[in-house]
């Protein structure tokens, strides 16, 4: 019996190709986007991990010098000596990779790369012209050097590790080390550190610059996109699953009166849909890893420019989204089976058995979705006024997109029921009324849409804000036509001598990372000049803000660390001990994911007087950059990695935003087809119960091509109508990204501004897509044979 | 007896409360035998073939179909009774419209475990299918429809079958032609047959005839 229900069943979908094709492609596009997304994350956050494992990142406590100076080899022996159970680091890096060299024996744990990996040879590792671990790109990336070079998958990307002897000499570091790792290990009795090394701070393990957290923000807002992606495509599943089983209500039946009992039928729909789940399950998870392995470049570069995280460049293929993407395609056909399934189960076996239009036009169902999207929207306004965290910023996000989404059909009624109040009786009066019945049928379709252009005009005017900002603050904060770096202490100090005659000012840059406030965080030194009074712009200040600073009678901060430790004007801050400050001032910091002080430079020199300004930004006319720089190379041999004028520095910036964007955009781009992909199946779909609807127009003398043309026109009139709506849902969306998400997610809150063109040139698209889509299906209909057409009228005899 | 109803009824929820359709009908019918139940419409003939055929539970009465008292059958056991022991030939033929008229004829028959392909064929045969076996029903015209539905019902070899208005889609000829086709099968495999219709020509062919009129037998 199983086998003749299940070949009845699969005989639906043979007939009904089309039908199939939208279930599947709608499902394997929405678990594409879902799963390209995961796969992203699932690839950085390996990286990551590889970066822990290989450094001991957030595992182990380390020593640190203050400001972060390198520390003499001398006092790594001191502390051996003194019974200090640490193992040196170097770190820095060689043409952009990051080269680590570690002493293998005394490194704690499986850090070192010798005991980790079959076929190494501790003696090639350490003795001779050493070895050089890491992935081919990395490898290739630092050129020739003066060791053997060894693949090695596992070790984080962009970054290669050797013997701390072999480091020291590539760097150009002998007799410094960058950090010391503590073994967990230690002996009872040992001198204190206070005694050996007092210039260095242990820094407890996860206490350190953990660059999983700081990214998350950025992976949650990736998970966000791809869930909505995903929202949309079961949109789609949902519309093609509700027509399934409303066409098939009478095969049902008939089923059920020939003696298939109920709950196994119901069973077997189940396996047949978790069948078909699977199958457009792993369809999507493969072209998910086609969507992220097109992507991941831009995203690596994103991370990279944003956090200093190195993300490899290329895609492996993880268990996790692949378990990640089928269940989602499984979980998301059962989502939306459900409640086709529940009323299937609850049809009494008489039922009638003509398949309705959709079973969202039945009165009942239009009330309860009435009610949830009242429901949503008021819960959604509840969080706006009075939610907080991120948590509640994502469940306000899913409120009004899921709220607004649930409302658009009863608000494109009203439009269409005045459309047809006002249109002349007759041809137009019915094209507004067979417009209005369409309804129910596109709505989920017209949802769909609604949800992909809402999420692209808000993620753009997100993308396009922070890229308008972030251009001003640049201008604001690179004021310095050129930036020069000296080598040591005493080159930087002939260097401002050098130049103090040569140019306008020279403005140090000098930097120590200290707690604030019970954050961590860094002080910088500011020098009382007038390209910072000039040019930066604060978010809060007391009058006479800078010359406070100057003074060394008040502090600066961040908004990160303002928003973070609840600071606000006039209240007290410790920047050394024994030396507290009022902050007198609040700037905007976008990008920074730490917080941030300004001191004045005489008291910072005064209570950090151990670091030195190895950095400078020089003020000049631009025109007299070009002949600064080639002085400095004649007279100090500073070479162009030493030297960055402002346009380069800037450039590099825009151009982390252009790859930020170019991922929004690919994405943005990806929702909008599969939305539009939803209208052109919803129309393929509705087309054969069009034709007892269009008959009798047909026979009263409107002919069929200008049935075809009307399928056209209402396809974009629906489509307008539903921009209409979008585009203040995606203002709304934007305003909830930039002042509720990204204030919780980053600390800090953009300014939002409009792109009108860019909404236009969206609408302009959206008639595109519902024109295209609307093309096959009217095409269909203005060829329909008056044999079709007439079969109607034979029928009803 | 192959079937008997005793004293049943029937009423359905309507706006103005419980509207009676069946008030206390009795009715028997013995193996080969054939029954035609006509009435006006609205006096309960196919509320009461629903009931018979298990299709539906009435309010009070007793119905047995084959010694089975359908009053202690559970969901699943009346599905299974409409599987080997009744087959309901529908006014509206009921076909499944994405299978080929050959799967069509045989479904039931394989549902119940009694497909035999000689059997269908040459039901098919007598039936005048056998050049549509490979088409669907959309294919077909009503009277071939209608045909196809009765072999679907006779190929499961059923103990009673119950038809409503198997004719009522059909030209007089095509009415005729197919009701003697149904006669003769139903008698060949000694199975009772229980006819719901409007129509004297047909009710006249039946062995017995039974009369509603509001609910009660006239």
């Amino acid at each position: 019996m199983t086998a003749t229900i299940l070949s009845a069943l699969m005989s639906y979908w043979r007939r009904n190709p089309l039908q199939l094709f939208t279930f599947l492609a709608g499902l394997a596009l929405a678990t594409a986007l879902w799963s390209g997304v995961q796969a992203i994350n699932a690839e950085a956050r390996a990286s990551y991990d590889a970066a822990a494992a290989t450094l001991g990142e957030g595992r182990f406590d380390q020593l640190v010098a203050e400001g972060g100076d390198l520390i003499p080899q001398e006092t790594y022996v001191a502390l051996r000596r003194a019974g200090w159970r640490v193992s040196p680091v170097v770190e820095g890096r060689l043409e952009g990779v990051r080269v680590v060299g570690l002493d293998v024996l005394t490194a704690p744990g499986d850090l070192a790369p010798v005991q980790a990996m079959d076929g190494t040879d501790i003696e090639a590792f350490l003795l001779g012209e050493g070895q050089v671990f890491g992935r081919a790109e990395a490898l290739e990336l630092i050129g020739d050097v003066p060791a053997q070079k060894v693949v090695a998958n596992d070790i984080a990307p962009g970054t290669v590790i050797t013997d701390i002897g072999v480091a020291q000499r590539l760097l150009g570091r002998q007799g410094q080390v960058s950090r010391l790792i503590v073994d967990p290990v230690q002996p009872l009795r040992q001198q204190p550190l206070a005694e050996v090394a007092p210039e260095l701070t242990r820094r407890v393990a996860d206490a350190g610059s953990d660059v999983g957290r700081l990214t998350d923000s950025f992976h949650l807002n990736l998970t966000a996109f791809g869930f909505l992606s995903f929202a949309v495509g079961i949109f789609i599943v949902n519309g093609a699953i509700g027509l399934v089983f409303e066409q098939r209500r009478g095969v049902v039946r008939t089923m059920r009166a020939l003696g298939v009992p109920l709950n196994r039928l119901i069973w077997l729909m189940i396996l047949e849909l978790l069948g078909f789940a699977l199958l457009a399950g792993t369809i999507g998870v493969g072209l998910g890893y086609v969507v992220a392995a097109a992507l991941l470049p831009d995203v690596a570069a994103t991370l990279r420019g944003l956090y200093g995280a190195d993300v490899g460049g290329t895609l492996s293929l993880r268990l996790i989204w692949w378990l990640s993407g089928l269940g989602m395609a499984v979980g998301g056909t059962l989502l939306a089976s459900s409640a086709a399934l529940w009323k299937l189960w609850r049809m009494p076996l008489l039922a009638a058995a003509k398949p309705r239009a959709w079973s969202m036009s039945a009165g009942v169902d239009r009330r309860i979705q009435r009610l949830a999207a009242l429901g949503l929207l008021v819960v959604a306004a509840g969080l706006a006024m009075f939610g907080e965290g991120l948590a509640a910023g994502f469940a306000l996000l899913a409120a009004l997109l899921i709220g607004a989404a649930l409302a658009l059909p009863m608000l494109l009624d009203v439009g269409l029921r005045l459309g047809e109040a006002r249109a002349a009786p007759g041809l137009r009066q019915w094209f507004w009324a067979d417009t209005r019945q369409q309804l129910p049928g596109l709505s989920l379709a017209l949802m769909a849409l609604l949800l992909a252009m809402a999420a692209n005009v808000g993620v753009s005017t997100m993308v396009s804000s922070f890229r308008l900002t972030f251009t001003g603050f640049l201008d604001q904060r690179l004021a310095s036509e050129l930036y020069v770096t000296a080598s040591d202490e005493g080159q930087a100090e002939a260097l401002e001598a050098f130049v103090t005659p040569r140019v306008r000012s020279v403005l140090p840059l000098m930097a120590v990372d200290r707690d604030l406030a019970g954050v961590p965080g860094a002080i910088y030194a500011a020098r009382d000049d007038a390209t910072y009074r000039d040019n930066w712009k604060f978010l809060e200040a007391n009058l006479g803000a800078w010359d406070s600073v100057a003074r060394g009678e008040g502090i600066l901060v961040n908004e990160q660390l303002a928003r973070r430790a609840g600071l606000a004007l006039s209240e007290m801050i410790l920047v050394a001990p024994n030396t507290s400050l009022p902050v007198v001032g609040i700037y905007g910091d976008y990008g920074n994911p730490v917080g941030q002080a300004i001191l004045g430079e005489a008291l910072f020199r005064q209570l950090y007087p151990e670091v030195a300004a190895l950095r400078f930004g020089l003020r000049l006319p631009l025109d007299e950059v070009q002949g600064l720089r080639t002085v400095l190379r004649d007279e100090f041999g500073l070479s162009d990695e030493a030297m960055t004028n402002q346009a380069a520095i800037k450039a590099f910036s825009l151009e982390v935003f252009d790859r930020t964007f170019t991922v929004t955009t690919a994405l943005n781009v990806l929702t909008l087809a599969v939305a539009a992909f939803a209208i052109l199946m919803s129309l393929l779909t509705l087309a054969a119960l069009r034709v007892p609807q269009l008959a009798p127009v047909w026979a009263l003398g409107v002919t069929a091509k200008a049935l075809g043309r009307f399928e056209l026109i209402r396809a974009v009139l629906l489509a307008v109508l539903t921009t209409l709506c979008a585009i203040p849902l995606g203002l709304a969306l934007a305003w909830v990204l930039l002042a509720v998400v990204n204030v919780e997610a980053f600390g800090w809150r953009l300014p939002m501004y409009f792109f009108p063109l860019d909404y236009l040139r969206l609408a302009g698209f959206a008639m595109i897509a519902a024109l295209l889509a609307a093309l096959w299906p009217a095409r269909r209909l203005a060829r329909t044979p008056p044999s079709m057409l007439l079969k109607v009228f034979s029928n009803e005899r | 007896m192959l079937l008997s109803a005793k004293d049943v009824t029937k009423a359905f929820a309507s706006a103005d409360g419980p509207l009676p359709v069946l008030r206390g009908v009795s009715l028997d019918l013995a193996a080969g035998e054939t029954l035609a139940l006509t009435g006006e419409s609205g006096s309960g003939k196919s509320t009461l073939l629903h009931l018979v055929g298990g299709l539906d539970t009435p309010d009070a009465g007793s119905i047995t179909v084959a010694g089975i008292d359908l009053a202690g059958l559970d969901d699943g056991e009346r599905a299974a009774l409409r599987r080997t022991t009744v087959g309901v030939i529908f006014q509206q033929f009921n076909l499944i419209p994405s299978l080929a008229v050959r799967d069509n004829i045989a479904f039931q028959a394989r549902l119940a475990g009694q497909y035999d392909v000689d059997a269908a064929q040459g039901l098919a045969e007598r039936l005048g299918l056998t050049e549509q076996l490979a088409k669907y029903p959309e294919q077909l015209s009503g009277g071939q429809q209608q045909r196809v539905a009765i072999a679907r019902t006779l190929c499961a070899r059923p103990k009673l079958v119950l038809a409503d208005e198997p004719t009522g889609n059909l030209d007089e000829a095509s009415a005729d032609a197919v009701l003697g086709l149904m006669l003769d099968l139903v008698a060949e495999s000694g199975a009772g047959l229980m006819v719901v219709t409007h129509s004297e020509r047909l009710a006249a062919r039946m062995g017995r005839r039974l009369h509603l009129r509001a609910g009660v037998v006239a």
